[in-house]
């Protein structure tokens, strides 16, 4: 979509075509002779296994949607008749349940990519609220999905993040009572989730189109940062890309197999093995690790509403994030001081994910008992308060003040002689600016 | 047209009954197209039936002292709980106490029906089903987020912000009651 394509039609049918819809030109301009920056390493490889991570989950969900039934009373009993009855049931089901967490491992892995790299920042900023949006969407997604099930799990997690809305003033409980279609979390609620689980992939494969369309508009960012210059900093797409991604795509795909023969259930919770009974709440209820963090910031705050508003904030907060950052160097392999605060942030997540997955008032550690018995040292709950003050400093006050504050090390004039310059310090030799 | 303002507006492009022509087209516009929209949205209601749903009666001669019974009402849990005096002194006690949700235990229940206690089981916080005999005032106990309620349902600790809803009730004899 930059530059003139150089597609040449070579058979009868194939000119015939490109005159009428150029769909081949946009295939081969796109995918195939589509200049990629030459520095592109392994982490730019999530891209395409998400990709691959939808079709994979649109393709299963379809046929799960075959043998599912969506009522109260036959939810349960048809996925457990997938599995055991439906020829190979039991590997579609596991594929998908498997597949959302692979998916939102791998969306994570990007954005995490995106943030070091700089990826979000003019001109890219579209780019990344498209892929905000994309991320908004699978988390709803996968929400929706997990109800289907109707276990225990299913069921519970659904009213806490339901009752969620009902936080806000005034008109929290009429959104609760519309979206559940009742006063509780019943059937109507189910049958539009999964409606609505069934539209939504389709939607994000909608905004993965604008998403990809934006990244060809501004073209890819890259591990230096600096925009390609020269002919010669770039390659075509196929076979540098297409071969990176696909071995990337294999290695991917041998761990979803680990997950999926051999620990189906690792990444789920057993009590969603149990129907779903609307009067009895697991012990401890605990969503899909996926949320984890964002569950333990809405239960740092022990004020309802307040929970719940810096929770979305936690995932509104990135889609400001292109004029948050004040800094001029894109990549952070030239700044080394906002390197340990990112590293700092990566902790925080992966804290977070610890914290939301543990009991609040249990301890982490603990340095003593007072008289009447109460432990003293830091518990999840606190740890989550600090892990959430870091989360938000990170974005608020590091990413602004930073850029202006910081002396970055001096960013080389190309990606080609970012290359160099790297390969030089590699092999211990004197920095050659 | 004579008695419009400028000869220099040739007829037919008066600009008063453009602007006004403009403007009914958008209004009608802009009605019809919330009058499609309304039933798309509202389609998600509750529907005639789930409005609709009947009422409960319950046969309170089930529920033994110092107990409770736990039964489904709109998709909801209720509890139907018989106190003890126990439990019944020391809800009035902490009448005064520092409350979240200030509430005397009188109107907690039903005048002269102490010893019930009928109360919507959904944690106010985010609405998960709390299991009684834990926490530290003697009543419900929210395994989600921990949150403490006394027996007479009031929130004493933890992220809930209201006490435990009161469903709507009658006894229709000293046996039975109607919920809904
Ligand atoms: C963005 C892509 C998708 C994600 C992240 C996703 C996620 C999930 C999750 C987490 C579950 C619960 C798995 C379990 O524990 O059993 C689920 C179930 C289900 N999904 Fe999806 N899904 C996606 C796409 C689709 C599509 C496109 C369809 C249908 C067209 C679909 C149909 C179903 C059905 C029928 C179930 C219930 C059966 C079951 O629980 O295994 N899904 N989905
Ligand atoms: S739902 Fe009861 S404490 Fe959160």
């Amino acid at each position: 979509m930059s530059g003139h394509s150089t597609y040449e039609p070579k058979t009868g049918f194939t000119r015939w075509l490109d005159s009428r819809l150029p769909i081949i030109r946009l295939g081969y301009d796109s995918f195939v002779d589509y200049p990629t920056p030459k520095n592109l390493n392994y982490w730019y490889t999530f891209g395409g296994i998400l990709s691959l991570c939808l079709m994979t989950q649109i393709i299963t969900g379809i046929i799960l949607a075959m043998h599912y039934v969506p009522h109260v009373d036959h939810a349960f009993n048809s996925v457990e008749h997938i599995m055991r009855d439906v020829n190979h049931g039991w590997l579609i089901r596991y594929v998908h349940a498997n597949g959302a967490s692979m998916f939102l491992f791998a969306v994570y892995m990007h954005m995490f990519r995106g943030l070091y790299y700089g990826s979000y920042k003019a001109p890219r900023e579209v780019l990344w609220i498209l892929g905000c949006v994309i991320y908004l969407l699978m988390m709803a997604t996968a929400f929706m999905g997990y109800v289907l099930p109707w276990g225990q799990m299913s069921f519970h997690g659904a009213v806490v993040i339901t009752n969620l809305l009902g936080a806000f003033p005034v008109v929290g409980e009429s959104i609760t009572t519309w979206l559940w279609g009742g006063f509780a979390v019943d059937n109507p609620t189910l049958n539009r989730f999964f409606s609505l689980h069934f539209l939504m992939p389709f939607m994000i494969a909608g905004v993965v189109i604008l998403h990809v369309w934006a990244l060809h508009v501004t073209g890819q960012n890259n591990p230096s940062g600096i925009d390609p210059k020269s002919k010669e900093d770039t390659v075509p797409f196929t076979p540098y890309a297409t071969v990176k991604d696909g071995f990337a795509m294999v290695l991917f795909l041998i761990l979803f197999s680990v997950f999926v023969f051999f620990q189906p259930n690792a990444l789920g919770h057993a009590d969603n093995y149990i129907p779903a009974n609307p009067l009895v709440t697991p012990a401890h209820i605990v969503p899909e690790w996926y949320f984890l963090p964002f569950y333990a910031i809405l239960r740092a705050v022990p004020d309802k509403l307040g929970g719940a508003l810096l929770m979305f904030g936690a995932i509104g907060v990135l889609f400001v994030l292109p004029w948050l950052d004040t800094s001029k160097v894109k990549s952070l392999r030239y700044r080394p001081t906002a390197r340990v605060f990112f590293f700092l942030f990566v902790l925080t997540c992966l804290i977070l994910g610890w914290c939301g997955g543990e009991l609040p008032d249990k301890m982490v550690f603990q340095v003593g008992a007072t008289a009447a018995g109460d432990p003293i040292g830091l518990n999840f709950v606190w740890l989550s308060r600090i892990a959430s003050a870091y989360y938000f400093a990170y974005f608020l006050i590091v990413m602004p003040v930073l850029g202006l504050v910081e002396t970055p090390d001096a960013v080389p004039d190309s990606i080609t002689a970012s290359i160099l310059d790297h390969s030089a310090e590699k092999k211990g030799l004197a920095h050659a600016g | 047209m004579a008695d419009t303002v400028g000869e220099i507006t040739p007829a037919g492009e008066d600009p008063s009954r453009r602007d006004f022509i403009h403007v009914a087209t958008m209004a009608a516009a802009v009605g019809a197209v919330g009058s499609v929209v309304w039933p798309l949205v509202n389609q998600m209601n509750p529907s005639g039936d789930m409005l609709a749903m009947a009422s409960l009666e319950f046969d309170l001669s089930k529920v033994a002292d110092g107990s409770e019974v736990t039964i489904k009402w709109r998709g909801k849990p209720v509890f139907v709980r018989k106190r003890t005096p126990a439990e019944i002194a020391q809800a009035k006690a902490d009448d005064n106490a520092d409350l979240k949700d200030p509430a005397k235990d009188a109107d907690r229940h039903k005048p002269g029906k102490a010893e019930w206690l009928i109360l919507i089981g959904s944690c106010t916080h985010l609405g998960c089903v709390p299991t009684f005999g834990g926490g530290d005032w003697g009543g419900w106990f929210c395994p989600c987020h921990g949150s403490h309620y006394d027996t007479a349902g009031r929130i004493r600790k933890g992220p809930a912000p209201t006490n435990l809803a009161l469903p709507e009730y009658a006894f229709l004899s000293d046996t039975k009651v109607k919920i809904g």
